[in-house]
């Protein structure tokens, strides 16, 4: 059995209101890192995945399904090894 | 006419719904397990607050894939009356029965107190009960509570009469001082467009009882008793 590894990031899109990045982002200029203009936070995952032919596919799958929100969210897969 | 409260791992309302419906309306109610798919025969399913799955990944994104669900997606795509409160209706949002989605509180602190609701349609099965402008003093408690949808989807909402419930002042004002959690359009809770399923952020299954606060939330499980009656009377 072959492996194969993915890396898949998650994030909101454009327009979306990040609360959160934007109070880091606030805790950041309180620190004194006041170049820092603004901060979007984001999830990713590690699948570990057997291969095979439609693995790209089935990823896409359960991106679109499961682990993001494709209301607010976008994601992007990055097929390591 | 009988009541199904799903209860999911991390459901925590579930007896409150479940006693709200025994107790106060006195109507015929079971717990639905999460592993079910049976219904059990029952004409409103209520999907109820708390922290289905740990409220891993997101809010209701996992409990929307559990067995009961499936049952609960076909009931409700054929008519079938489905009640998300708090948690239930993220999870609504998540299967895709309702428009839109629930973000991060904005001030991103879990809010919880009394809040007081506009009745924005009274002409729905949820909401038929309420004295015409009068507001419903109801509990929020959520993290993630901030109603979220693209501006031609919420326009819809507006024109066709699916916005249900606003956040208000008690005399009915829906101001930005009133939203407790960055709602847009001060939306506490919305119907699909048959007007068949609602998701609402605040839980009227706690308001239920002078002693706990309010009793307003009776308004709500009056008005599915009062569309029952009409539809019997109606089909005779």
């Amino acid at each position: 059995m072959s492996k194969a590894k993915a890396v898949v990031y998650i994030r909101l899109k454009e327009g979306v209101l990040d609360p959160q990045g934007k109070t880091i982002s606030q805790a950041m200029i309180n620190m004194g890192y006041n170049e820092f203009i603004s901060v979007r936070s984001g999830r990713f995952f590690e699948l570990e995945c057997e291969t095979r032919p439609d693995l790209e596919q089935r990823i896409e799958e359960v991106c679109r399904k499961l682990l993001s929100n494709p209301v607010v969210e976008t994601y992007r897969v990055e097929m390591i090894s | 006419m009988k009541f199904g409260v799903v209860t999911f791992p991390g459901s925590n309302c579930d007896y409150d719904a479940f006693a709200a419906v025994k107790f106060i309306i006195k109507k015929d109610v079971d717990f639905l397990w999460h592993k079910s798919e049976s219904l059990e025969g029952s004409d409103v399913i209520i999907l109820p607050g708390g922290f289905s799955y740990g409220d891993y990944l997101r809010p209701g994104a996992i409990a929307r894939f559990s067995p009961i669900m499936k049952s609960v997606i076909k009931f409700a795509r054929s008519g079938g009356i489905v009640v998300g409160i708090c948690n239930g209706f993220q999870v609504l949002l998540e299967s895709g029965l309702l428009p839109g989605a629930l973000m991060r509180n904005s001030h991103l602190r879990f809010a919880h107190r009394h809040i007081y609701l506009k009745v924005e349609n009274s002409l729905t099965p949820f909401s038929n009960a309420c004295p015409p402008g009068k507001t419903l003093k109801i509990p929020i408690a959520h993290g993630d509570g901030n109603y979220y949808s693209f501006r031609a989807d919420l326009e819809k909402l507006r024109d066709h009469g699916q916005i249900v419930f606003t956040y208000a002042t008690s005399d009915g004002r829906v101001t930005p001082e009133a939203n407790p959690n960055g709602s847009l359009m001060n939306i506490a809770g919305i119907c699909n467009r048959e007007g068949n399923i609602l998701g609402m952020m605040p839980h009227p299954e706690r308001a239920v009882e002078k002693i706990l606060g309010s009793d307003d939330g009776v308004y709500v499980f009056n008005s599915l008793v009062a569309h029952f009656e009409k539809q019997r009377a109606a089909t005779g």
